[in-house]
């Protein structure tokens, strides 16, 4: 029998999940972040630091099931670097992959190993856990630039 | 209780095909292959012959219950009284005792806010007195439902909320109790049964420690009243509440219980029609309980359901249910145990716990479990269960519970573990 959760739990992801890139909470930061997902209990706490319109470093400490740790540590590893407005592109493109019950086709370009993710879009209830680290990015920004 | 028909005291093999028979849902596949539906601690499934019930009412005697004066508004009337009296007859009350709620969580609310509006009154009723140098006290394994509204009337009276502590377990004893209950203690509401850890208090010790110091007693019996033989009345509690879609019932529709004395002395949370003698443009008088409590319409056709419910409970037996479900219980609490790096939450198996087990997965956490298990058919449920404050005890964030009911069977049981046996080894936590 094929294992029906094989989409979902990409050998990736239980690698990052384990692995955790970017945990711990940098210093000095322009933003911090703290979400929670009520119905699961998962959260996160996500620092941001900004230079000249880019991510210069990102940290986060949480807890949570294996899809929203490893969404984070993917997250830590793609975002330094990126210009504010590169990562709200693909903080979009990954909300709508996931938000499509897996009827879009992902953008590797863009979204590099977060498409390692695809496959939680055909499981509704665990789009919130992939989704938390990267909302928490989107809001962090948002804060730092009205500063 | 007040069964007419002498019951067994199991469920053989042969009842519980036909039981399961009687639950269309149980033959549904939603995640493609049969369902375990291992989540009745959340919600009960229904059987055929409660919405068969719902259905004839809705078609054949519907109509506004304690207002016309047409015959269609008479049988509908009898109906809603009738189903009222079935109900009080399943948990050992008189038919007054008992007002329709949502559901066990607006019954508790009721209690908490009436008891608020009794304290803001120029001169309070003695026994509903709460203020400053008082206390309330509560466990800390309550569900919310149990615990903000006290925190509530807690902060709105200058009470002290106080809580039965619990063990590393989610435990906590008689004595545990006993030692809490104090001449300053003015209200106590605990749990029959605990929805996370199976753990069946000690009423009868705590009512009579409660009324030796003149303290009222709520029980939140939300997960005794489905699933064991509970009689109010002879239990001597003030206040109780359940939920009928936890007990085969719809959903929408739940019982506040309160003692005569109580009933009457309390003021009415919410007011409106239905619930007055006479109303002028600045007075109102209220009628006693339990109407005084029935603000507005109520859900008439689900109220019927709900007595359905409870015939079919009765059919059964509820001894045979309880006996059933220890069985399922005793069943679940020693397999998870037998699984290495699986914990179980709550009190230990031979101990006395209700048809329920709550687990801890060493280095996989209960989302991930829950989706295991989910990709196998069986529903359980994973989280905090509404327990944030025994969680954050047993220093997790979540853990995953499997809940029994009439209709599991023990190869549903085994199902579960056998799953739940390999989850870490999917994860590669080991």
């Amino acid at each position: 029998m094929s294992d029906p959760l094989a989409g979902l739990y990409q050998e990736l992801i239980l690698e990052h999940a384990k692995r955790r890139e970017g945990e711990g909470l940098i210093e000095p930061y322009d933003a911090e972040r703290f979400l929670k997902n009520p119905t699961c209990g998962d959260e996160i706490r996500l620092r941001v630091r900004l230079e000249d319109g880019r991510i210069a470093a990102l940290g986060w400490e949480g807890q949570g099931c294996s899809i929203s740790q490893a969404s984070a540590s993917v997250l830590a590893e793609e975002a330094p670097g990126l210009a504010v407005a590169d990562a709200r592109v693909r903080i979009e493109a990954l909300r709508e992959l996931l938000r499509s019950r897996g009827a879009a086709e992902p953008d590797e370009q863009l979204l590099g190993d977060a498409v390692a993710f695809a496959g939680v879009a055909r499981f509704p209830m665990r789009v919130k856990c992939a989704m938390l680290a990267w909302v928490a990015l989107e809001e962090a920004l948002l804060e730092a630039e009205a500063r | 209780m007040g069964t007419e028909v002498e019951q067994g005291t199991t469920i053989d093999a042969e009842r519980l095909a036909a039981i399961r028979a009687d639950f269309p849902i149980l033959a549904a596949e939603p995640a493609g292959v049969p369902l375990v539906y291992l989540d009745s601690g959340a919600t009960s499934q229904q059987p055929r012959q409660v919405l068969d019930a719902e259905w004839a009412f809705r078609t054949g005697r519907n109509a506004a219950v304690h207002r016309g004066a047409h015959t269609l508004a008479g049988l509908a009337t009898d109906d809603y009284e009738a189903a009222r009296e079935r109900i009080a007859r399943f948990v050992g009350a008189r038919p007054e005792r008992l007002s329709w709620a949502m559901n066990a969580t607006d019954a508790l609310n009721e209690v908490g806010l009436s008891l608020a509006e009794a304290n803001r009154a120029p001169a309070v009723d003695p026994r509903l007195r709460i203020g400053p140098g008082d206390e309330i006290l509560i466990t800390e394994a309550e569900h919310h439902a149990n615990l903000l509204p006290w925190q509530r009337l807690a902060d709105e009276t200058g009470a002290t909320l106080r809580w039965i502590a619990v063990d590393d377990d989610g435990v906590w004893t008689e004595a545990d109790a006993l030692a809490a209950i104090t001449g300053r203690t003015r209200l106590i509401a605990i749990a029959h049964v605990s929805n996370v850890t199976g753990l069946v208090a000690p009423v009868e010790a705590i009512v009579a420690a409660a009324r030796a110091h003149g303290a009222l007693v709520v029980l939140d019996a939300c997960q005794s009243v489905p699933h064991r033989p509970v009689d109010l009345d002879a239990l001597g509690v003030d206040a109780a509440a359940f939920s009928g879609h936890k007990m085969l019932g719809p959903g929408g529709i739940g019982v506040l219980y309160l003692r005569a004395e109580l009933g009457d002395a309390l003021p009415p949370a919410r007011v409106g029609g239905s619930m007055i003698t006479t109303v002028t443009m600045t007075e109102r008088d209220f009628l006693p309980a339990p109407q005084r409590f029935e603000a507005g319409t109520q859900p008439v056709s689900a109220i019927v359901g709900l007595a359905a419910a409870v015939d079919y409970l009765e059919g059964v037996g509820m001894a045979a249910i309880d006996a059933h479900e220890l069985a399922l219980g005793r069943r679940l609490a020693e397999g998870v145990t037998a699984i290495d790096g699986v914990r179980l939450v709550g009190p230990r198996p031979g101990a006395e716990r209700a048809g329920v087990a709550s687990v801890i997965v060493d280095g996989v956490h209960a989302h991930d479990v829950g989706q295991v298990l989910d990709a196998q058919g069986i529903a359980v449920r994973v989280g905090h269960h509404c327990a944030q404050p025994l969680h954050r005890r047993l220093g997790v964030a979540a853990t995953t519970r499997a809940s029994a009911y009439l209709y599991t069977t023990e190869g549903e049981v085994d199902r579960f573990l056998d799953v739940l046996a390999g989850v870490r080894d999917y994860f590669g936590a080991r």
